[in-house]
C-alpha cells in the first residue's frame, strides 16, 4: 500500500483502518478495561449482589433477601447520618461557592499581585483534606484552642466547639468553606472568557457595577457556577477524613459529625457487616445520582448558554 | 492584558489600595491557623496554649525529635512508605492513563463513544461505593497490608480524571504530526511513544503533581488497607499518633503535622503553574 493510499484512507476512514485501530485500541485500553472489570464498575455490580447477603469476610456470604435494604429504612442512626450529611452538603457548598465567586470577582484580570493572591487562596484546597489539618482543627476549635484564645482578647467566653454536639458540625462546615480555592480558580478562568466589550458597552449605557454583575457576569458565568455546584456537591458527599479525625473515628459527640461515609466505614470495617455496608454504598450512589440529576434538571431554569 | 472601563484612573486610585488591604487581611486570617501551627510546633509544649501569636522567643526542636520517635517504627519509616506509595501511583497513572487517553483521543475503534461515556461516568464514582467489594477481592488474594491495593488501581487507569485531562490535551495536538509519522511508516505504538508522549509533557506534569498531592493526603483507602504499623503511611501514622497521645502533647502532634505537610508545600511551590492550569481546564478537586 502506497503512502498516498494510506493517507487517503486516514482521511476517509476504511474498514481496514478501523480494524487496525480496533486492534491497537485493545492494547492501549487493556489496563483501563481491566480496571473497569476489577476496580470500578465490576465492584459496583458486585456490591449490589453483596447487598442481598449477610457477610463478615470469614463465613461465606449468606443470602438474606431484601433485609439489608429494609434495614436502611428503619435504621435511626443512619437517618441521623443522612441528616448530618445533607446539612453539611447543603450549607457548606453554597457558602464555599459564594466565597469562591466573591474572591474571584475581586481578583480582577490584570490586577497587581494576581498570581500571589491566587496561590494564597488556593493553598488551603490542597491542605484541607489532610489529617494534619484535621489535627489542627481539633486544636483550634477545642476548649483550650486558638479560637477561644483569640475570643478571650475581646472578652468573649468560648466553649469546646468540637465537643459540643450543637457546634461540632459547624467546625467541619467552616473547614469545607476554607477550601474555596479550587472553585475560585475555575471561576477566575470563566471570568476571563467574558469579553471586556460587554462591560464597556454597559457602562457607556450607564449601567452600574451592581447591574453589570447581575445582567452580564452572572448569566455568562452560570455554566461555570453549575459545573462547580455539581462537582462540589459530589465532593462534599464524600467527606470522610475530617469527621473521622476530629471525632476520633466515632462520629461523635452524640453522632453530630456522623457523615454517611463514616457510618458506612463503621458498618463495613469496624463491625465487618459487609452486606449492610454494600447496601449502604448503593444507597449512597443513588443519593448522589439523584442530587446530580436534580441539579441537571434545575439547570434548565437558571443556566444560560451563550451560543 | 485587556483594559476596560472598570479600571478608570479615578476608580483605581480610590478602590485598589482598599481592595489590596482587604484581600491581604482575608488571606492572612485564612492562613493564620496554619502559620500558627508552624510557630507553635517550635515552642516548648506548655506554651502552646498560652500564646495565640506567631512570634517566637526561642526555637525549640524538641517537639520534632519527640514526635518523630514517638511511635515504633519512627516517622522516618512512614515518610518512606508514603514516598514509595506516591512514586508507584505516579508511575502507574502516567503510563496507564496516557495509554487510555491516546486510544480515546486518536483511535477510531468500535463503540468508542460508549466506552468514552463510561469512562467519564467513573470520574464521578465515589470510592466509598466500590470499597467494600474491592476490599473483599483484595483480602481474598492476600493483598491487605501491602501497597498493591493502592497502586494496582492506578496501573489500571482507574483515575479517570487524568484520562480525561490527557484526552483533552491530546485533542489539542495537531493531527498532521500523526499523519506525517504514519506516512513514514510508524504504527500506533511508535506514534504514541515518539510523537504524542513527548508533546504532552504539560499534561503529564499536571498528572504527576495532582497524583502526588492526592495520594500523599489520601486517608480513607490507606486507613482501610494498611493496618500493620510497619506499613503505615504518613496520614495513617499521624492519626494513630494523635489517638494514642493525650491532648496535652499538642507540641509533638503539631510538629508531625507540619512534617506531613512539607511535601505538599513543596509540590505546591514547584507545580503551581500546572495545578492552576489543570484545575482551570478540567475542574479538579
Amino acid at each position: 500500500m502506497s503512502a498516498l493510499d494510506e493517507l487517503r484512507q486516514l482521511r476517509h476512514g476504511s474498514v481496514q483502518v478501523r480494524k487496525r485501530d480496533n486492534k491497537a485500541a485493545f492494547w492501549f485500553l487493556a489496563p483501563w478495561f481491566a480496571g473497569l472489570v476489577f476496580i470500578t464498575v465490576g465492584p459496583v455490580l458486585a456490591s449490589f449482589g453483596l447487598g442481598f447477603t449477610k457477610y463478615n469476610l470469614i463465613q461465606p456470604p449468606k443470602f438474606i433477601g431484601f433485609d439489608n435494604f429494609v434495614r436502611i429504612f428503619s435504621d435511626e442512626r443512619l437517618h441521623n447520618a443522612l441528616r448530618v450529611t445533607f446539612t453539611y452538603v447543603l450549607v457548606s457548598v453554597p457558602l464555599q461557592l459564594a466565597c469562591a465567586l466573591g474572591v474571584a470577582l475581586l481578583l480582577d484580570r490584570g490586577m497587581r499581585g494576581l498570581a500571589f493572591y491566587r496561590s494564597a487562596f488556593y493553598l488551603p484546597s490542597l491542605l484541607g483534606s489532610s489529617v494534619a489539618i484535621a489535627v489542627l482543627w481539633t486544636q483550634v476549635f477545642g476548649a483550650e484552642g486558638l479560637l477561644n484564645r483569640v475570643l478571650g482578647f475581646f472578652g468573649v467566653e468560648g466553649k469546646g466547639w468540637i465537643s459540643d454536639p450543637d457546634t461540632a458540625l459547624s467546625t467541619l462546615i467552616v473547614l469545607n468553606v476554607w477550601t474555596f480555592g479550587s472553585p475560585m480558580i475555575i471561576f477566575l478562568a470563566g471570568l476571563r472568557q467574558i469579553p471586556a466589550v460587554y462591560y464597556e458597552a454597559a457602562s457607556i449605557d450607564g449601567a452600574s457595577r451592581w447591574s453589570q454583575f447581575w445582567r452580564i457576569t452572572l448569566p455568562l458565568l452560570s455554566p461555570i457556577l453549575f459545573f462547580n455546584l455539581v462537582l462540589q456537591i459530589i465532593h462534599a458527599f464524600q467527606s470522610f477524613t475530617q469527621a473521622f479525625v476530629v471525632s476520633g473515628g466515632t462520629g461523635g459527640p452524640s453522632d453530630s459529625t456522623m457523615f454517611y461515609t463514616l457510618y458506612l466505614y463503621q458498618q463495613g470495617f469496624s463491625r465487618f457487616d459487609m452486606g449492610y455496608a454494600s447496601a449502604l454504598a448503593w444507597f449512597l450512589l443513588l443519593i448522589i445520582a439523584a442530587f446530580t440529576a436534580i441539579n441537571f434538571w434545575a439547570a434548565k431554569f437558571w443556566v444560560f448558554y451563550d451560543d | 492584558m485587556t483594559t476596560d472601563l472598570r479600571n478608570t484612573r479615578f476608580g483605581r486610585r480610590l478602590a485598589t489600595p482598599a481592595k489590596h488591604l482587604g484581600l491581604l487581611l482575608f488571606g492572612f486570617v485564612m492562613l493564620y491557623p496554619v502559620l500558627w501551627m508552624i510557630a507553635s510546633s517550635l515552642r516548648p509544649g506548655d506554651e502552646i496554649f498560652r500564646s495565640p501569636g506567631l512570634i517566637l522567643d526561642s526555637l525549640q526542636t524538641e517537639n520534632y525529635t519527640e514526635g518523630w520517635n514517638a511511635l515504633t517504627p519512627s516517622f522516618g519509616t512512614y515518610m518512606l512508605n508514603s514516598a514509595m506509595l506516591v512514586l508507584g501511583c505516579i508511575v502507574g497513572n502516567l503510563v496507564s492513563c496516557s495509554m487510555a487517553a491516546y486510544a480515546f483521543a486518536r483511535l477510531n475503534f468500535s463503540g468508542k463513544r460508549w466506552w468514552f461515556g463510561i469512562m467519564l461516568g467513573t470520574i464521578m464514582l465515589p470510592i466509598h461505593v466500590i470499597i467494600v467489594p474491592q476490599y473483599v477481592l483484595f483480602s481474598q488474594i492476600g493483598w491487605v497490608n501491602t501497597f498493591l491495593p493502592l497502586i494496582v488501581p492506578k496501573i489500571l487507569a482507574t483515575d479517570a480524571f487524568f484520562v480525561f485531562l490527557m484526552v483533552q490535551f491530546i485533542r489539542g495536538l495537531p493531527r498532521e504530526l500523526d499523519e506525517a509519522a504514519r506516512i513514514d511508516g510508524c504504527g500506533h505504538p511508535r506514534i504514541f511513544a515518539q510523537i504524542v508522549l513527548p508533546l504532552m509533557k504539560p499534561a503529564l506534569a499536571t498528572t504527576t503533581i495532582f497524583t502526588f498531592i492526592w495520594t500523599w493526603n489520601d486517608f480513607f483507602t490507606q486507613l482501610i488497607y494498611l493496618t500493620d504499623p510497619e506499613m503505615y503511611t504518613v496520614p495513617v501514622a499521624l492519626r494513630s499518633f494523635v489517638d494514642s497521645t493525650v491532648a496535652t502533647s499538642w507540641g509533638s502532634q503539631f510538629a508531625m503535622s507540619v512534617v506531613s505537610l512539607i511535601p505538599i508545600f513543596l509540590a505546591f511551590l514547584i507545580g503551581q503553574r500546572y495545578l492552576v492550569k489543570g484545575i482551570a481546564t478540567t475542574g479538579g478537586k
